[in-house]
């Protein structure tokens, strides 16, 4: 598909601890089409924020990052050397983290921070880039943009500095933008509105957008396919129709249980929990990762590794042996999100 | 920033006014100060004349008064043992020691500041080891030991510096060394701080993000939210430097305020000791001030505050 805008292929990662090696990440596959919106959920240290710092190549120094692919429309970006991938990040895909109080730098303007990645990538007068950032300013809904210029990020709120961020990501026009948790910091009220004022812009630009999130109210509102992550691989791949009425994986099943619906789930019913802890992932682990927490578990599931059955639909993969029996299908190779 | 900069110089001018009245006070410190302007054996008439001359038969607070009021005029009172008027002794002095505290800063920073970037890059690097073993040296080191090794090598084996004096500039490269070493480790290791948890911080994480070169990222965006702190201390350094300027200079034989005041503390010149006191810290308090101010420029929080 000549729509690809990202393609990873195996991406693992490796930290080396005291205690061993933590596979934080194992052999995670996805992409994401043009003007299309992925949603990585998982619960808190699955590697879905890893995973997203791995594609912009921003991971800890220790981190071990390998992938057999790892492509921005169709071009490599893995490896190409610290020089070429700045040339790449914030120009071609830019990133929005999760905490806006601290993710901008306290001793510069916001216009300065606006401009400096503009002027970085693209041969603009400092008027050009400043009149930019006004008119993204704008856009992501900041009043009075540009007296917002010349302010500091301790006078903006933490619902303003996000919007800075996600204009400042929106600068070089970038072809997808990984938002990591961006509304986790932020009020309930606010999250709303970020959330919207996501979807449209990358709606608007044609951007692909890979959204990392642990909130499915937030996947069910947004996402066009979904990839469930857990404990460092990838579970579930679906669309978002496919993932909220259909669940596969047991996994997937407990974190939809876990909301209460309005309407459906009874007053004072008791909410769904997944019982036990996420495993630790230093050493090698065999068989499921779920296992020791699932309810439909079996004596073949700890055994060897659990490869990622391809589903009866297309772009539906699911790693559980369970789900495999239940749409009778040989195992697609290692991963297609 | 305007209203910053009051703030901050009414409450330079407090302590200064405060400093004043310590230092004012120094006259009481020993005892009768009739008695010991009148010498030994001077009789009672003798004492009580000189009470009456000096004007020490006033109520100390007028006394402090009269004396700040002159102070304000360049008047610093009149030293009896150099039979002259202090201030014009102390200014003519001053520049000297200036000149030296002002090397030897300059001396420290430009060796410190650099060696705490890279040893904060190159966390537990070699680098950042031997670095700190200087730093550990500088530290564990007395500076008038260090100032007579110097003299010891390059003075007299090498002959390549000359030893005492202020003739030309190459007089004041051993002793800028000898006082600014003891500053090193201290802004080393607080750049080396700053830097670790300011590169470590998202809006370094931004930045890169960003796509910024590596070089911007390190000096525009770590490097000015890091030395907040080391221009604070800079500032002290540099008050302890004053100080450690008795030292240096009388090793050196460098005619500033320093060796001044080591021969005023012996020729028991009370109000040439007074002067110098108040002139020292009234430079301090005036470095502490435009470290606030810088710093209220790198750091536009602090302006607020």
């Amino acid at each position: 598909m000549s729509n690809k805008i990202l393609e990873v292929q195996d991406l693992t990662i490796d930290i080396p601890t005291p205690s061993g090696t933590l596979h934080a990440v194992q052999s995670v596959s996805i992409h994401v089409d043009r003007g299309e919106t992925l949603c990585i959920v998982g619960e808190s240290g699955c590697g879905k924020s890893l995973t997203s710092l791995a594609i912009m190549d921003l991971l800890p120094r220790k981190a071990v990052r390998k992938a057999t692919r790892l492509e921005l429309a169709g071009e490599s970006v893995f490896d190409i050397g610290e020089r070429r991938m700045s040339d790449i990040r914030g120009d071609r895909m830019s990133m929005i983290f999760q905490e806006p109080m601290t993710s901008l730098n306290p001793a510069y303007t916001i216009g300065d921070q606006l401009t400096e990645a503009l002027r970085r990538h693209k041969k603009v007068s400092r008027r050009e880039a400043r009149d930019r950032a006004v008119f993204l300013l704008e856009k992501v809904g900041i009043t009075a943009a540009a007296s917002r210029l010349g302010q500091y990020p301790h006078q903006l709120s933490g619902g303003l500095r996000q919007r800075v961020m996600i204009a400042m990501a929106l600068m070089c026009g970038p072809d997808l933008i990984i938002a990591d948790e961006p509304t986790t910091a932020l009020d309930v009220t606010i999250q709303a509105q970020i959330l919207h004022l996501l979807a449209e812009l990358q709606r608007e630009f044609n951007m692909g957008l890979i959204l990392i999130t642990h909130d499915l109210g937030v996947v069910a509102r947004i996402a066009d396919r979904v990839a469930v992550m857990y404990a460092g691989q990838i579970v579930e791949t679906g669309t978002a129709k496919q993932i909220f009425k259909n669940p596969a994986h047991p996994y997937t099943r407990g974190l939809l249980a876990c909301i209460p619906i309005p309407g459906q789930t009874a007053r004072g019913a008791h909410l769904g929990a997944i019982p036990g802890i996420v495993p630790s992932l230093v050493g090698r682990m065999p068989g499921c990762h779920f296992a020791s927490r699932c309810s439909e578990v079996r004596d073949n599931c700890t055994t060897a590794p659990i490869p990622q059955f391809e589903g009866a639909e297309p772009g539906r993969s699911v790693r559980c042996l369970l789900a495999d029996e239940a749409t009778g299908r040989e195992p697609a190779r290692e991963g297609a999100a | 920033m305007i209203q910053f900069a009051l703030k901050r110089l009414g409450i330079a001018i407090l302590v200064a006014l405060t400093v004043s009245m310590l230092s004012f006070s120094m006259i009481y410190l020993s005892g009768d100060p009739a008695v010991a302007l009148a010498g030994e054996g001077a009789s009672q008439e003798d004492i009580e004349n000189v009470r009456r001359v000096y004007g020490f038969e006033r109520p100390i607070i007028v006394q402090y008064g009269d004396w700040l009021v002159r102070a304000l005029q360049g008047d610093l009172g009149h030293s009896n043992y150099l039979k002259s008027d202090v201030a014009s002794v102390v200014f003519e002095r001053l520049p000297t020691t200036m000149l030296l505290g002002a090397s030897a800063l300059a001396f420290a920073l430009i060796l410190a500041i650099p060696l705490g970037v890279v040893a904060a890059i190159r966390a537990n690097s070699m680098i950042d080891r031997v670095a700190l073993t200087i730093a550990v040296i500088g530290q564990a080191m007395p500076s008038f030991w260090f100032a007579l090794t110097l003299i010891l090598w390059f003075g007299i084996n090498w002959r390549m510096l000359p030893i005492t004096g202020t003739a030309s500039w190459l007089n004041f490269i051993m002793p800028s060394i000898a006082l600014g070493y003891y500053v090193t480790p201290a802004v080393m290791r607080l750049t080396r701080a700053g830097m670790l948890e300011v590169l470590s911080s998202d809006y370094i994480r931004t930045a890169r993000a960003k796509g910024l070169r590596p070089m911007t990222v390190l000096f525009k965006h770590a490097l000015r939210n890091a030395i907040i702190p080391v221009v604070s201390l800079s500032a002290v350094q540099f008050g302890f430097m004053l100080g450690g300027s008795i030292v240096i200079e009388t090793i050196f034989a460098i005619n500033g305020l320093g060796f001044l005041a080591w021969e005023s503390i012996q020729r028991a010149d009370l109000p040439m000791m007074q002067a110098i006191v108040l002139v020292f810290s009234v430079f301090y308090i005036l470095l502490t001030f435009l470290a606030d101010l810088l710093n209220g420029f790198l750091d536009p929080r602090i302006r607020v505050a």
